[in-house]
């Protein structure tokens, strides 16, 4: 690991320690913003690295992700990512304001009609990650030609259907549904060649997959310290081998999907879409696999302690219940794994796992 | 700041090595006849390949090797694994015991043995496993007692995998003094490099697996001598050494590759273009071989730094039999089929084969529950 990036990686954790407690993640839940985690956030220059030539490597914006799913940090850092990427792409400027990026299903699509010197926008975008709270929003969209166009301003505000909407660990989720939104020809412009929907999709996903990386880790750590503090039969259950052994199976698959995750990240350096796809589909497949057991075991682990909302073992594996699924979860994403490989056939199976 | 329990650092496949790759798969191409074959056994094979430098690939100049990266030979024995190659003949030498007389043989053992294994002429197997000492080694009841010149000794080995044609054994077993001692269990471990083709005292009576195959065998050792010169590592020293070989024996693609011909077998069944369901249940294997493929890769990396992770082997391990014993379970699901190894159609030998041979793959080399007590230990619980 380069030093720039472990000094990076020290500082986002200390800083996600200070600030990730239970009591702003209850409050975040509850309706509250965290303001200050996300001014402490946007001080280290991070929500703006996906910036095109912000000089920040993806790797370590992914690496921090990590971090910030390993504290269930509930702020839109990874939507800020890929929309300032996204806007910044298409020649937009951004600031550090708290953005969303959409959409973020694969079955949505949003489409553009020239209206004069503007556009109109048609279509829904679901379940849009911090909607409530993004000061700006960067949408992709096609036009009539079929080019993919970015669409990126702060006049959607009208469009949202409803506030209240979120995922099972109590992160907004907004929807968005335009029916001819008039937009100026400011807020529309290309994307960069090989920046689509598609592209979008995959950034997305490997977001999710590390920070399911990061919330595993911390899943594992409070179980592995539970078990050696609660006392049963007169001594620590993490003494009892049946325990033990789940724990090492736990320990296992958050091994591999840390691995997996990292295996994805560094698809992104491949030019080649359908073979990045398939990479990154092994990723988020395997990461959420991993989040399965690993959330099972987790609060088998902790018996009915766990299932509290008091206990903070949820706020790690409610978030896994709800990332495993975003932008796509693992049975969407393991058949294009499975696709990939059956339209190469049998006998380019070994060269496709190797070959790169 | 926590802490991440175990270490897979990314690694990259150098150039070189990927520029190896294509020579492997062209000398494979070359020894069709030899591959995919039940006989996994074959010196000529294995000459072959020591022609080419890839056996003891990584070991000093100075004993033959060939001080090739462990990178480099983690392609050759993938490229092996994957095709089906015969490659028993010299396995267990290039794998762990070359390695270990690397690490703690004396000059003489090293500049005898080792220039042998990389030509393709030696070929050794593992003495661990007893009659009552399986996964706990502690418990060994083969007894070496020391007298003029050497030792000799006593007791049985189970279990050992190719000692009725292996040349050499590096036989684990204590000295007859070293008594009970209920702090070090493993007090008096001592190993000794074993001539078993040419020592009077060792019978070596087959047992055959319930495939009908014969890999395994029972030794017994009555009155065997062997001499100072052919002991190995320190007295007493035993259960480091052992140890040391684990990373090795337990990281490898050899522990996730052994169905390998099933999955691709499978993928040929599946077609070119099948539905969502079929290609999803394949996706979810395919990205647990290519995770699997990973951890090993980075376990080769700190091998090749000099580390020994055997934590990490441990997990490899764990996962990669739990992989290939899903295999068989999943080609079931989606492709059914009446399991027969002498089948003509290959999926359906290789689900025969798979199905056969799934049991052994958590037991042999350190069975599940042992490498779940290793990453426990790991995890600080134990």
């Amino acid at each position: 690991m380069r030093d720039e990036t472990r000094m990076l990686l020290e500082s986002m954790g200390r800083l996600f320690e200070d600030h990730c407690t239970k009591a702003v993640a209850d409050a975040a839940e509850a309706g509250t913003f965290p303001t200050a985690l996300w001014q402490a956030v946007s001080d280290s220059g991070v929500p703006l690295g996906g910036v095109i030539d912000s000089g920040v490597e993806w790797s370590d914006l992914y690496a921090v992700l990590r971090i910030a799913g390993r504290y269930g940090a509930p702020v839109p850092l990874a939507e800020t990512i890929l929309a300032g990427w996204l806007a910044s792409s298409a020649g937009f400027s951004v600031d550090e304001q708290a953005m969303t990026v959409g959409p973020v299903r694969a079955g949505e699509t949003l489409r553009l009609e020239r209206d004069g010197n503007g556009w109109r926008l048609f279509g829904r975008a679901s379940r849009l990650p911090w909607g409530r709270d993004a000061g700006r929003i960067a949408l992709i969209a096609t036009d009539p030609d079929g080019r993919s166009m970015v669409v990126f301003g702060d006049g959607v505000e009208g469009a949202r259907l409803s506030t209240g909407e979120s995922n099972m660990a109590g992160e907004p989720r907004d929807t968005y549904e335009f029916g001819g939104l008039g937009l100026s020809g400011n807020e529309v412009a290309p994307a960069a060649p090989g920046i689509d929907q598609a592209a979008l999709y995959r950034r997305g996903a490997l977001a999710r997959a590390m920070m399911m990386a990061g919330a595993m880790e911390r899943a594992l750590d409070t179980a592995v310290n539970y078990a050696q503090e609660r006392k049963q039969f007169g001594r620590p259950i993490s003494k009892f081998q049946a325990v033990q052994q789940n724990l090492a199976v736990m320990a296992g698959q958050v091994a591999a999907a840390g691995a997996a995750a990292d295996a994805g990240v560094e698809a992104l350096s491949i030019d080649d879409p359908a073979k990045q796809e398939f990479l990154v589909a092994i990723a988020k497949t395997r990461v959420g696999d991993a989040a399965t057991l690993a959330s099972e075991i987790a609060h088998q682990v902790h018996g009915a302690i766990g299932f509290t909302k008091d206990y903070s073992l949820q706020l790690s594996t409610r978030r896994l219940w709800s990332w495993r699924d975003e932008f796509g979860g693992e049975s969407e994403w393991a058949a294009k794994v499975g696709a990939y490989v059956c339209a190469g056939g049998a006998d380019a199976l070994w060269p496709t796992l190797t070959d790169s | 700041m926590l802490q991440q329990a175990f270490r897979f650092d990314p690694v990259e496949l150098p150039q070189a090595a990927q520029a190896l790759r294509k020579e492997v798969r062209a000398f494979l191409d070359e020894n069709r006849d030899s591959l995919g074959n039940r006989r996994d056994y074959d010196q000529a094979f294995s000459k072959k390949m020591a022609e080419h430098g890839w056996v003891g690939m990584t070991w000093p100049k100075q004993y033959g090797g060939h001080e090739r990266t462990a990178f480099e030979r983690y392609v050759v024995i993938e490229e092996m694994l994957a095709a089906g190659a015969p490659v028993g003949f010299h396995w267990t030498a290039d794998r762990q015991s070359g390695p270990n007389i690397l690490r703690y043989g004396t000059d003489e053992q090293k500049a005898h043995f080792l220039p042998r294994i990389v030509r393709g002429e030696l070929s050794f197997c593992i003495g661990m496993s007893e009659p009552d000492s399986g996964s706990d080694l502690a418990g060994t009841r083969t007894r070496a007692v020391k007298v003029d010149g050497g030792f000799r000794i006593n007791g049985s080995k189970l279990w050992t995998s190719n000692a009725h044609r292996a040349d050499y054994m590096i036989l684990f077993c204590k000295m007859a003094d070293a008594g009970q001692d209920e702090v070090d269990r493993h007090a008096g471990a001592t190993q000794f490099l074993v001539d078993l083709k040419n020592s009077p005292g060792i019978e070596i009576r087959p047992v055959i697996n319930l495939l009908g195959e014969h890999h395994f065998n029972q030794l017994f050792l009555t009155d065997l001598f062997v001499p100072d010169s052919r002991l190995f590592g320190d007295i007493g020293n035993g259960w480091r050494q052992v140890s040391s070989e684990l990373a090795f024996e337990r990281s490898g693609p050899d522990r996730f590759l052994v169905l390998f011909k099933l999955l691709t077998e499978m993928v040929r069944v599946a077609g070119t273009n099948p539905d969502r369901a079929t290609a999803a249940a394949l996706g979810r294997l395919v990205a647990q071989l290519a995770t699997l493929r990973r951890m090993s890769l980075s376990i080769a990396g700190m091998l090749q730094e000099g580390l020994q992770p055997l934590n990490e082997a441990a997990v490899t391990k764990d996962l990669g039999t739990r992989y290939e014993q899903d295999l068989p379970v999943i080609a079931r699901q989606l492709f059914p089929a009446e399991p027969d190894l002498a089948a003509v159609d290959t999926y359906v030998s290789m689900l025969a084969r798979g199905i056969g041979n799934a049991p052994r793959l958590s037991i042999q080399g350190g069975t599940r529950e042992i490498l779940r007590g290793i990453i426990a230990r790991g995890l600080g619980l134990r």
